[in-house]
């Protein structure tokens, strides 16, 4: 187990920059989620953690030595790559064995330690098929167990779910989630869905274009997305953005150019006359006679909740609601955010005010 | 080659025109039947033209049967001539060509008890054998130099091996033949062991190249971060992959090397140190005088082991030419 310190890294693929400058500090026995959109640099980051890529500018640590030059094998990281990367010519059992076999450990010793990662992952009954007989959740445990046989400082995993159907995905979510309380050791995991990150994440790296744009525990990047990117990016279904200005006159506002009017929390300074975005997630929406008229245009229902797409001049608002409502579309209903709940952001810079 | 193709390929034409007018119907009803009793055979209605017996016969056996005729009667030939008796030979009024009366081991014997052939014999698998092995160690070097370092200019690397490859040995022996004299090992199996990698590496090269592409990179990239260097990622991940690749690559070397032709003939004079194919031909054919019975005898007797090679792996061979490592 080991702290990775990520300072100031950059990256670039011969002239064209891909990471531009990543500060990210992992505690010992972290779990931290790398999240954000296809091409933003997660894997990028990842590869240069387990040194398959070289790093262009600043520095990475683990534990306190600087790995910049050390190449993979020296690192002391265990990966699990997306396809799984299974060595199709051995069993299930030399291929948790592998790294052990390289590094000329004893028989009986790779032995107890496959049986003893195999027995966690309940693969026992496996060891010595070859991974062609696996289904796609058992190569999935498989590419687990070889990286768990190892005992390494760091786990890493690229997308490790995403060739999974639904279903498994979410088993597969728990586990892994169980194997690092049971093994407490320092994991980077990559993915690009924020469900995944939320659930399994001490703290999340919120990635785009190859900067960070958040990091924090799952429920601050809920509840206080720095910017709207990270505001968009994170919960599901994601953040209303409406625009308009915050106004004062007598009681604080903020107004849509058709004039409708949302309440604020508070009135951050200098916010006052200037453009902004408003943003509302959909679960924080409530119906309220007093609130905002409102024309609804779609209706979802799906059984634990309705989702429902009203208009506001010339914008769009999705809400989500878990009470059994009657809502037909061409209805005007009335809403208003539930206080305390709201978010505004600069419509230029896009940063939280 | 193209004899064969078309002689083949006609008659299956003709095969396939006339099942269509007269087996058609016939089947089209059956299908139809099938396919009313129960909505789920569809998807096995595709290949049911292959159901019927005659149709089978026409469409698939016919075809088969010529391709087979066409392949195997030159070897036919090879064997009935080698056990024909002198007399028979050329005599085509009063015996078949096509068959043997009173078959004879003479040519037989006086091959194997009166010239050097099994020295031809052992020289060509002693230097096939070489040559394959030197050139399979080469390649996989190469290929994996080529494909997998990705330094700086292997793009052109890998195209000047395939250039070399297009030389034709018979502008490239002038110069190879001076060094072999240089080296001085004319005239003695070293001279083809060295001389034959010339075209096969770059063969092997070639063919070992794509099948190392075809082998996902992350495998590799796992094997570095499991601890492996790169020579124990060559060994224990690519090459027990690459079995079906190496394999095919050592037959093709192995056949080229059996049947190579220029530099035996220009770099061997002595008789015992002939290769198979250059010996029968100069020491079986006397000026005009053609020892015919022998000399098919030898050429048969000569590609026995190439066909044996090639019958024992040629499932390996089979599936290295129609694709690679699926996970
Ligand atoms: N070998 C390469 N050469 C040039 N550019 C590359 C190379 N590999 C990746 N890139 C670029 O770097 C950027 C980051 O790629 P990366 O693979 O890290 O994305 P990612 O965040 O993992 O995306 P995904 O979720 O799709 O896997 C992309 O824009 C990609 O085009
Ligand atoms: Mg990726």
């Amino acid at each position: 187990m080991a702290t990775v310190d990520i300072r100031a890294v950059t990256k670039a693929y011969g002239s064209t920059p891909v990471i531009h400058g990543v500060d990210i500090d992992i505690h010992d026995g972290e779990f931290v989620v790398l999240v954000g959109p296809s091409g933003c640099g997660k894997s990028t980051l990842l590869r240069m953690i387990a040194g398959l890529e070289n790093i262009s500018g600043g520095e990475i640590r683990i534990g306190n030595r600087v790995v910049n030059e050390v190449p993979p094998k020296e690192r002391d990281i265990a990966m699990v790559f997306q396809n799984y990367a299974l060595y199709p010519h051995m069993t299930v059992g030399a291929n948790m064995g592998f790294s052990l076999k390289l590094r000329k450990a004893p028989k009986a010793e790779i032995d107890a330690r496959v049986n003893r990662a195999a027995g966690i992952l309940g693969l026992s009954h496996l060891l010595d098929r070859f991974p062609r007989q696996l289904s796609g959740g058992q190569r999935q445990r498989v590419a687990m167990g070889r990286a768990i046989v190892r005992d390494p400082q760091v786990f890493l995993f690229d997308e490790p779910l995403s060739n999974l159907d639904a279903k498994l995905r979410v088993q597969m979510r728990t586990e892994i989630k169980e194997l690092h309380q049971r093994l407490k050791t320092t994991t980077v995991y990559v993915t690009h869905d924020q469900i995944e990150a939320m659930t399994m994440a001490d703290k999340i790296v919120v990635m785009h274009d190859g900067v960070v744009e958040q990091i924090g525990a799952p429920l601050d990047l809920y509840d206080q997305p720095a910017n709207q990117f990270v505001a968009g990016f994170i919960g599901s279904p994601s953040m209303n953005f409406i625009k308009g200005k915050v106004q004062v006159n007598g009681t604080a506002a903020f107004v849509t150019p058709s004039g409708a009017k949302f309440p604020l929390d508070r009135v951050p300074e200098g916010a006052v006359g200037k453009d902004a975005i408003y943003g509302l997630r959909p679960e924080h929406v409530r119906i309220d006679p007093q609130g905002v008229p409102v024309e609804i245009v779609v209706v979802e229902p799906t059984g634990s909740e309705i989702l429902a797409i009203v208009r506001v001049g010339e914008q769009e608002i999705a809400c989500l609601f878990r009470e059994r409502l009657s809502l037909a579309p061409g209805e005007t209903i009335h809403i208003s955010p539930q206080p305390g709940m709201t978010h505004l952001f600069d419509a230029v810079s896009g940063q939280r005010l | 080659m193209t004899s064969t193709h078309s002689a083949s390929s006609s008659p299956s034409r003709a095969g396939a025109a006339m099942t269509d007018s007269s087996h058609a119907p016939g089947a089209d009803t059956g299908a139809a039947k099938r396919a009313k009793t129960s909505g789920l055979t569809d998807d096995s209605a595709g290949m049911s033209y292959l159901d019927s017996l005659p149709r089978r016969l026409i469409t698939v056996m016919l075809p088969l049967l010529v391709f087979v005729f066409v392949l195997l009667f030159p070897f036919y030939w090879m064997a009935i001539t080698a056990i024909k008796p002198n007399y028979q030979l050329t005599d085509y009024a009063n015996y078949s060509p096509l068959w043997v009366v009173g078959p004879t081991l003479d040519h037989i014997k006086y091959l194997l008890f009166e010239t050097t052939y099994p020295y031809w014999l052992w020289n060509t698998l002693y230097v096939s054998f070489a040559a394959t092995a030197i050139s399979l160690v080469a390649s996989v070097f190469a290929a994996y130099a080529i494909e997998r370092l990705r330094f700086k200019g292997s793009r052109w690397v890998g195209l000047g091996i395939f250039l070399a490859y297009l030389v034709p040995p018979s502008i490239l022996f002038i110069p190879l033949a001076l060094m072999v004299f240089k080296l001085g090992i004319y005239d003695s199996k070293l001279a083809l062991i060295f001389t034959y990698p010339t075209f096969l590496v770059p063969f092997s090269t070639w063919l070992l190249m794509g099948y190392f592409r075809s082998i996902p990179y992350e495998l590799e990239e796992c094997a570095l971060v499991d601890g492996a260097s790169r020579w124990q990622i060559l060994i224990k991940v690519l090459l027990p992959l690459s079995i079906p690749g190496l394999i095919s690559a050592g037959i093709f070397s192995f056949t080229l090397s059996w049947n190579e032709f220029i530099y035996a003939l220009t770099f061997i004079q002595s008789s015992e140190n002939k290769t198979v194919p250059v010996g029968v031909l100069t020491e079986l054919v006397r000026s005009d005088v053609y020892e015919w019975g022998s000399l098919m005898a030898g050429a048969l007797i000569g590609s026995l082991p190439v066909v044996i090679l090639y019958s024992f792996f040629v499932d390996y061979y089979v599936s290295s030419m129609t694709g690679a490592v699926k996970e």
